[in-house]
C-alpha cells in the first residue's frame, strides 16, 4: 500500500511536469494518464479524489447549519437517508419540491429544507479556483455519486416534467449563442475529433456518452481538484463566451438529464480521473 | 404585388422554419430562451445581449445546422450582407501576425474583462493551418497550403476574407464563428489571417 501510495505519486508528479511543458506533448500527457487510469483500476484506493468523497461524507453525516442537523434525512429520491444507488436515477422529479432535480440541486434544497442554509450562499461562488479542493456541497456530491459506483445508469425519465426537462435539455444543447455562435454541439456533436489535441466526446451519441457521463463528479488532473458536472457545465458556458451558470438553474438540471439520457446504461465510475 | 412578394417569401419562411422547429423539438417555443435568461442571473451588462438569439442562430439551432435549401439560400444573403470590406481594398495583411492571432485563444469569456490584449481568433483550436504546429484541433478542415491549392488567386484571396468575416455566407450554420460580424477581430485582423493563408511567404504555403 505504501509503495502504491508513492507510486501514484510519483505518477502525479510526473504528469503535473508534463502539464508544465509544451501542448505539443499532449498526447504523451494523454498516456501518462492512461497509465495512471490503469493503476487506479489496480489499486482504487489511491485516486485523490476519493479524498473528497470521504470528506463528503463526513459532511454528510456531520450536524452543520443553522439548525444544526446533519443530511442523513435528506431523501435523494430512494427515501430519507437512502444514499447508496440515488445517484445512479438521477436526475428526477421530487414531488416536495415539485421539480426535477440533479444530485446538486437536490444538495441545494436538502441544505435549505434541513440545515437552514439559505440557498443564495450555496450559489453563490459554488465551484473551487484552480488548485482549490471542491466545495463542501461538491464534495457531498462526490461522496454520493461515489455510493452508485459499479452501478449503470438507470434514470426512469417518465413523469412528465422528467420528459419535459430531458427535451429541454437537447434543444439546449443545440442551442447557439454568444459573439462565438456555440452551443455544446459545436465540439460534441461528431465522432472522433479533438480541440487542439484534447479529444471531445460525441455526446449527442449515447454510446460516446456512456464512457464519459458516469465518470463526473471527477480529479482534474490539470486544475488539481474535483470538478462536479454542474461545474463542468459553468466551465463549457465560460469557454461558449456565456455568463456565468447559475448552479440549479433549469438550465443546468436539464442539460444534465439530458446527458443522463444520453449516458444510460453507462457504467458509474465516479470519482473519474480526467486530464 | 412587388411589395407583398417578400413579406409572402419572408412568412413562408417562418413557417418552414417553425415546421422544422417542431419537427425537431418537443419544447414548446420560448422554454429554452427563458431557461437561458434565468440561469444567467445577474449577468454583466456587456454579456445580457448574449442570452438571446439572433435570427441565424435560431434557425440554425432549429434546424440542428443543416437547413433546407430555401433556409440555407436566405441566411446565406442575410449573413452576406454584414460584411464589411477594408476600406484599401486590400485583403491580404501580415502573415506573422495571423499566426499569432491563430494561437490566440484569447478574449470575450467572463475572466478576460477588462481586456488585457486583442482577442484571438483561435483557429488552431479547430484547423491544422502551418506544418509547424502539431498541437491543432480537427473540428474544421486542414487548411495547410490553403493558397498554393487555390494558386493564389485574387478570387480566393476575397474569398477567404470573407469567409473569415463570416462564416455562413459561405457555408449557411457553419460551425466556425463569425469573426468579423460578431466583431470577435477586427478589418485589419481578419486581413492578417488571409495573409497567412494565402501569402506564398507564409509557412501555410512555403514549407
Amino acid at each position: 500500500m505504501k509503495f502504491s501510495t508513492a507510486l501514484v505519486a510519483a505518477v502525479c508528479i510526473g504528469i503535473a511536469s508534463v502539464f508544465g511543458v509544451a501542448v505539443a506533448q499532449d498526447a504523451e500527457t494523454e498516456k501518462a494518464i492512461e497509465r495512471y487510469r490503469q493503476m487506479l483500476k489496480e489499486d482504487p484506493w489511491s485516486n485523490p479524489g476519493l479524498l473528497d468523497s470521504d470528506r463528503g461524507e463526513a459532511l454528510w453525516k456531520t450536524p452543520r447549519g443553522p439548525k444544526n442537523v446533519s443530511l442523513e434525512q435528506c431523501d435523494l429520491g430512494k427515501g430519507p437517508g437512502k444514499v447508496e444507488g440515488a445517484f445512479a436515477e438521477l436526475p428526477r422529479y421530487f414531488k416536495d419540491a415539485d421539480r426535477v432535480m440533479d444530485v446538486e440541486t437536490r444538495l441545494i434544497w436538502c441544505m435549505e429544507k434541513l440545515q437552514g442554509f439559505n440557498p443564495a450562499d450555496l450559489v453563490k461562488r459554488p465551484h473551487p479556483g484552480g488548485g482549490q479542493p471542491v466545495k463542501e456541497l461538491g464534495a457531498i456530491a462526490t461522496w454520493i455519486a461515489n455510493q452508485s459506483a459499479g452501478q449503470k445508469f438507470a434514470p426512469r425519465f417518465d413523469h412528465p416534467k422528467e420528459k419535459d426537462v430531458v427535451a429541454l435539455g437537447e434543444d439546449l444543447f443545440f442551442r447557439r449563442s454568444g459573439p462565438m455562435d456555440f452551443s455544446c454541439a459545436t465540439c460534441h456533436s461528431a465522432e472522433g475529433l479533438r480541440i487542439r489535441l484534447q479529444g471531445l466526446p460525441y455526446l449527442a451519441d449515447p454510446k460516446e456518452a456512456r464512457k464519459v457521463v458516469g465518470e463526473w463528479p471527477a480529479y482534474r488532473v490539470s486544475s488539481t481538484h474535483v470538478m462536479t458536472m454542474q461545474h463542468r457545465l459553468y466551465d463549457c458556458y465560460w469557454q461558449m463566451r456565456m455568463p456565468q451558470l447559475q448552479m440549479g438553474s433549469d438550465a443546468s438540471v436539464a442539460l444534465i438529464a439530458y446527458l443522463t439520457k444520453q449516458a444510460a446504461g453507462g457504467e458509474i465510475t465516479a470519482p473519474g480521473l480526467k486530464r | 404585388m412587388q411589395k407583398k412578394l417578400p413579406f409572402v417569401l419572408a412568412a413562408a419562411a417562418l413557417v418552414g422554419s417553425a415546421a422544422i422547429a417542431q419537427q425537431q423539438s418537443a419544447v414548446p417555443a420560448g422554454a429554452a430562451d427563458a431557461a437561458i435568461k434565468a440561469a444567467f442571473p445577474g449577468a454583466p451588462e456587456e454579456f445580457v445581449p448574449r442570452l438571446s438569439q439572433d435570427e441565424t442562430m435560431k434557425q440554425c439551432s432549429a434546424t440542428r445546422n443543416d437547413p433546407p435549401k430555401a433556409l440555407a439560400e436566405e441566411i446565406q444573403k442575410r449573413e452576406k450582407a454584414t460584411i464589411e470590406y477594408p476600406a484599401d481594398g486590400k485583403f491580404i495583411g501580415d502573415w506573422k501576425k495571423g499566426e499569432a492571432l491563430a494561437q490566440s485563444g484569447y478574449g470575450l469569456r467572463f475572466t478576460d474583462y477588462p481586456a488585457r490584449r486583442a482577442n484571438g481568433g483561435n483557429c488552431y483550436a479547430c484547423h491544422q493551418i502551418s506544418k509547424q504546429e502539431v498541437s491543432y484541433g480537427t473540428l474544421g478542415p486542414s487548411l495547410y497550403q490553403y493558397g498554393k491549392l487555390r494558386d493564389y488567386k485574387e478570387a480566393d484571396v476575397k474569398a477567404t476574407y470573407e469567409k473569415i468575416y463570416n462564416s455562413h455566407s459561405a457555408l449557411p450554420c457553419s460551425n466556425m464563428p463569425r469573426f468579423g460580424s460578431n466583431k470577435v477581430l477586427t478589418i485589419e485582423q481578419i486581413k492578417d489571417a488571409v495573409a497567412l493563408l494565402m501569402s506564398p511567404e507564409s509557412p501555410v504555403n512555403k514549407d
